[in-house]
This record gives structure tokens, C-alpha cells and sequence, in this order.
């Protein structure tokens, strides 16, 4: 574990006081929720403007639709659920009446990924990401952090069109400072390295640099890292550059390995500049129960996982692969 | 509280010359229809027919809009939730002003404004994008929610299949619109009997179709969907029925107004040769004579 031991702060808590604080600021700003306000964190919205607040109970496509007749007349809605349901119950709402009319709806999703801990597979997404990134025109962001997750929740407000926004439901470590400059697109720079470039988003970015730390001590090995929240539009240039100036690179997130993040930087090395990949995410199986360190272990997401993915894309550039 | 079910209520009737403009407005939406589909080689004109009367009468009598200006905040909404009869949505709407009628004859062409499916990003005049069903409704009562927050006097109304009301959101959707008191919203149903697969009662049977709405809490009335002044009272009656939403059950003929269509399945989802277009064309004008 990272040795300062920094405050940790899931990023649905952040995404709920955030709301508050955009809906002071904007107006316009309504938010939606299908019976888990307390869990999303949308009911300090509720409290603090219960008259843009809906409650849509337990039916996330009435959700999604009604956000977007919303969205059709002005207002900015916030829709939010967990991961599971907004992306995977209400695809084809989200699909069909918020990305093809382009509509401007933001979609917070929380409990992303295995994290959740003991709920289970069927609160787990882990293909959410891919879902919302097939979608024409859909904005993907997965936030590391508390403050990320706040600068992304006032971009995606001043972002004209649908957002997906992934949150967590266990605590993470804040990793920026206030005056990170967050850009929908633009992948942020952790620490820079020559040999390897760790891409990583959520959850699996305090782990990146945790990761990076090790190389650099037990392996002599100098490895960068970005910070890539926006799945999509990928921050193309960037994933060019570490392919271009490290020559290897691996991907880290809280996913399935197929459709995200992984898959994104893949597509991205392979037609611009080809490189070794190695992808750190869940390989292609449902979670299950167990708290988060547990199956994060289990399903090979923690630094260490990192660490050995680095060292055989590493390998693998310099020609004596396994 | 109003307690009928029926347009029995003291509205304010019709002039004989505005039921004239308005079933000649129905006449020219089915022509438009015919010609439309024809045209495209595709196309479903049995669910637009049926639903001539229920548009002209909105669009050309009771919807507050502007052509000149689509994007006015006040003006009222409306939202095809059955997306596939948008030759008639088209035809009302290019007779309104917000497109020319000649454009009605691109339908569904490569590079058209009017997509198969209404697509408000394409089409001057069309509220929501839809063809996926059982979306219409949750979309209105988002609609009828931003009118009410910004104090408008805005009205929302929304036009279901009845095969739609198979769709499960149709009902989480009728649940908000009751739970929110949105009486600035009114729905109908075009119950013309027919789906793809057969008659409704056969693929999933709707049976008591007025007293499911009328438990979700909704003020239901029943009509006759063909007629103009049942149509205009049912929506003054709405407009003053506070504290619920209005649905009507609009009782239709699917593929009405075209005798080889009328009642037959299989133009659920079927163009019309150009002759057999311009036949029914010249029956509907001599209708008009």
C-alpha cells in the first residue's frame, strides 16, 4: 500500500457534493435517480434543491427518457444509477432518445466495476464502459479521484451533448491538487518515464503509480503514467507519444479487457504507431461476492498485476518475449 | 372534478367551417401518406391513416406552435411514441409550415431530412426522435416537467400504438406521469386493433384497455378517434382536468380512408404501388367532392 497512506475518497461522494455545488452555479442543472439516491449520493441534491431533484423509484429507462425530455427543453439533467442498470437496463434508452438526438443528458453512473465488493455480479459492470463507448457521439469519462471527479462533473456540464460518467463506490486517494487542470480528451500526465507508459483510468490509476514506484526501485525500470479519464474521445496524441518515446505500454482499469479502456489505447497504437500492449483489467469473466481488496486480487488489478504486466510488455519491445 | 369518460363535458363546440378545414386537413395527411410511402417503396401507412385525425386536429387546431419560429420556448410539444407513422407526422407538419410539402416525396431517401423514423435532429418540427417503442411517453413527461419548472404554459401530448403499450416503459412512464400530477400532458392511443404479428387481442391481449389506465390513475376518456369534434373535446377536456394526466383511447380504423387498407395487417409496414397510391388518392378526392 502507498506509504503516505492519503485520504481516500470514493468518487461517487465527490460526484454527489459536486452536484451541489453545479446546481448552485447553473440553473438550469436537474437530477434524476431511480431509488438509489442515498447510494449514488444525489440525495444531497435532493435536499439542497428538491425541486430539480426527480425521483423516477425503480425504473431506470422512465429514467433515462424522461432526462432526456428534459435535456429536449432546456434543462441539463444529471441521470443516475448504478453503472449497471444505466448502461446495461437502459442502453437502448440511452441509445435511442439521448445519443442519437445527441441530446444533453449526463449519465452518473456509480458502483462501476468489481469494486462494489460484496453485492455481487449483478451489481458489477464491468461492461459498461464498452457499452457507452459503441455509442455515436457518447462522451466517456472515468474519474481517479475526488477532485477529478468534481472538474469532470462541471465539464461535462459545460459539454454540450450526452456524458457518461463512471463512478466508484469504494474510497480512493486523492491524487490531484485543486488546480488540476481536468479537459474532456485530454489524458493527464503522472509521471513521466522512458521505458513503459502505464495508461490507466478509475480506480486502477493510484495503483499505476504505485506500480511505477515499484519498477523504478525493484526493477530499474522507468515507467510514465497517464492518467486517461476520458475512455472517449480518446486523447489520441498522447497514447502516441508514450507509444512513439516509451516504445511499450500497458492499460489498467476496472473493466473488462474487451471494449475499454484497454481495447481503446489498442485501437489507437495499432493503426498510428504499433507497440507492445498488455492489458490489466478483468479477463472477460463476471465478478462476484467479496470485499473490493479481495477481488481485486482475484481478478489481477492491484499493483502488482501492474508491475509484472510492465515488465513483459518491457520483454516483449525489447525482443525477448516469453 | 370532471367524472366522465366520455366527451359529454361543456366545451367549446367546433365551428362547422373548422371541422371542414380540419377533416380536409386529415384528407391531405393521407394523400401526403400515400404518395410518401409510394414513393420511398417503404414505409407504414396503415398506423399513419389511422392516425390523420388525431394529427390534423392537434396540429391545426389545438397545439399552440410557430413554423417560423420550431424553437420557441412556450410553444407546445408533441411526440410520435408510435415513431412509425411518421409519414403522417411529416405530412402534418410540412402542411404546418416547418418544411416544404414537396419535400414529403424524399422520404426515407438517402441524404432526406425525413428519416424513416422521426429524428429531431434531422426534421424541422419534430419534438423527440423515436421508432424504438415505448419510449414516447417517459420523454413527454420530461418535457411536461421542464414546461412546469420554468412556470410554461407549455402542453405535451403524446401519440401511443396500442401494440406499443406491450412495452413495459409505457407503464413505468404512465406510473411518473400520474405520481407527478402532470396535467399539462395528455396522451392517446391510437387502438386501430392491429400489429405486425395480428390483431393486438391475439399477439398480447389489451382487454379493458381504458380501466388499466384509469388504475394507474389517469383521466380516461373514449372515443371515436375518426372524429374531429370528439378529438377537439377530448382535448379541451384535458386542458381542464387538473391534478392527472388525460389519456383518450382513440377507437380507429387502421389503414382508414383507403378500402384495400382498412383492417388489413399486412399494411402495417407495406408501401403501395404508385397506381395503387393514386387510386386510393382519387377515391379520398372524390370523398372531398
Amino acid at each position: 500500500m502507498m506509504a503516505d497512506a492519503p485520504k481516500k475518497i470514493a468518487t461517487r461522494a465527490a460526484y454527489g457534493k459536486a452536484l451541489v455545488k453545479l446546481g448552485e452555479a447553473n440553473p438550469d442543472v436537474v437530477v434524476l435517480d431511480a431509488d438509489l439516491a442515498k447510494s449514488t449520493k444525489t440525495d444531497e441534491f435532493a435536499a439542497r434543491f428538491p425541486d430539480r431533484f426527480f425521483e423516477m423509484g425503480i425504473a431506470e429507462a422512465d429514467m433515462m427518457g424522461t432526462a432526456a425530455g428534459l435535456a429536449a427543453s432546456g434543462k441539463i439533467p444529471f441521470a443516475s444509477t448504478f453503472a449497471v442498470f444505466a448502461a446495461g437496463r437502459a442502453f437502448d434508452q440511452v441509445r435511442q432518445v439521448i445519443g442519437y438526438p445527441g441530446l444533453n443528458v449526463k449519465i452518473g453512473a456509480s458502483h462501476g466495476g468489481i469494486t462494489v465488493g460484496e453485492d455481487g455480479a449483478s451489481h458489477q459492470s464491468v461492461e459498461d464502459i464498452a457499452l457507452m463507448r459503441a455509442i455515436p457521439g457518447m462522451t466517456v469519462i472515468v474519474p481517479a479521484d475526488a477532485v477529478e471527479t468534481e472538474k469532470a462533473v462541471f465539464a461535462a456540464a459545460r459539454h454540450k451533448g450526452p456524458v457518461y460518467i463512471r463512478l466508484g463506490r469504494s474510497g480512493v486517494p486523492v491524487i490531484f491538487s485543486d488546480n488540476y487542470n481536468f479537459e474532456i480528451g485530454r489524458a493527464a500526465l503522472l509521471r513521466e518515464g522512458g521505458d513503459v507508459t502505464i495508461i490507466a483510468c478509475g480506480v486502477l490509476v493510484s495503483f499505476a503509480l504505485e506500480a511505477a514506484s515499484r519498477l523504478a526501485e525493484e526493477n530499474g525500470v522507468s515507467a510514465r503514467v497517464l492518467n486517461m479519464a476520458t475512455i472517449k474521445p480518446a486523447d489520441d496524441e498522447a497514447v502516441v507519444a508514450a507509444a512513439r518515446e516509451t516504445g511499450a505500454i500497458v492499460t489498467a482499469e476496472e473493466h473488462n479487457v474487451i471494449g475499454g479502456l484497454g481495447s481503446a489505447v489498442c485501437e489507437i497504437t495499432a493503426e498510428h504507431f504499433p507497440v507492445p500492449v498488455e492489458r490489466v483489467g478483468i479477463r472477460d469473466a463476471f465478478g462476484q461476492s467479496g470485499t473490493p481488496e479481495e477481488l481485486l486480487r482475484a481478478y489481477g488489478l492491484l499493483p502488482e498485476d501492474i508491475v509484472k504486466a510492465a515488465l513483459r510488455a518491457v520483454e516483449r519491445k525489447r525482443g525477448t518475449t516469453r | 372534478m370532471l367524472g366522465c369518460d366520455v366527451h359529454c363535458c361543456q366545451v367549446p363546440a367546433l365551428a362547422e367551417d373548422e371541422v371542414r378545414m380540419l377533416k380536409e386537413k386529415a384528407r391531405q395527411v393521407r394523400i401526403h401518406v400515400l404518395r410518401a410511402t409510394a414513393e420511398a417503396g417503404s414505409g407504414h401507412p396503415g398506423g399513419s391513416l389511422s392516425s390523420a385525425e388525431i394529427l390534423a386536429t392537434l396540429y391545426f387546431k389545438v397545439m399552440r406552435i410557430n413554423p417560423k419560429d420550431p424553437g420557441w420556448p412556450d410553444r407546445d410539444r408533441f411526440v410520435l411514441s408510435k415513431g412509425h407513422a411518421a409519414p403522417a407526422l411529416y405530412a402534418v407538419l410540412a402542411e404546418a409550415g416547418f418544411f416544404p410539402v414537396d419535400e414529403l416525396l424524399t422520404l426515407r431517401k438517402f441524404g432526406s431530412r425525413l428519416q424513416g423514423h422521426p429524428s429531431m435532429k434531422h426534421t424541422p418540427g419534430v419534438e423527440m426522435s423515436t421508432g424504438s417503442l415505448g419510449q414516447g411517453l417517459s420523454t413527454a413527461n420530461g418535457m411536461a416537467l421542464a414546461a412546469r419548472l420554468d412556470g410554461r404554459p407549455t402542453r405535451v401530448y403524446v401519440l401511443l400504438g396500442d401494440g406499443e403499450l406491450e412495452e413495459g416503459q409505457v407503464w413505468e412512464a404512465a406510473m411518473t406521469s400520474v405520481h407527478r400530477k402532470l396535467d399539462n400532458l395528455m396522451a392517446f392511443v391510437d387502438y386501430n386493433g392491429l400489429q405486425i404479428d395480428g390483431p393486438v387481442m391475439d399477439v398480447k391481449s389489451l382487454d379493458n384497455i381504458a380501466a388499466r389506465w384509469r388504475a394507474f390513475g389517469w383521466h380516461v376518456l373514449e372515443i371515436d378517434g375518426h372524429d374531429i369534434r370528439a378529438i377537439f373535446a377530448a382535448c379541451e377536456e384535458a386542458k381542464s382536468t387538473k391534478g392527472k394526466p388525460t389519456v383518450v383511447v382513440a377507437h380507429t380504423v387502421k389503414g382508414r380512408g383507403v378500402p384495400f387498407m382498412e383492417n388489413v395487417v399486412d399494411w402495417h409496414g407495406k408501401a403501395p404501388s404508385r397506381d395503387q397510391a393514386e387510386e386510393a388518392v382519387r377515391r379520398i378526392e372524390q370523398e372531398a367532392e
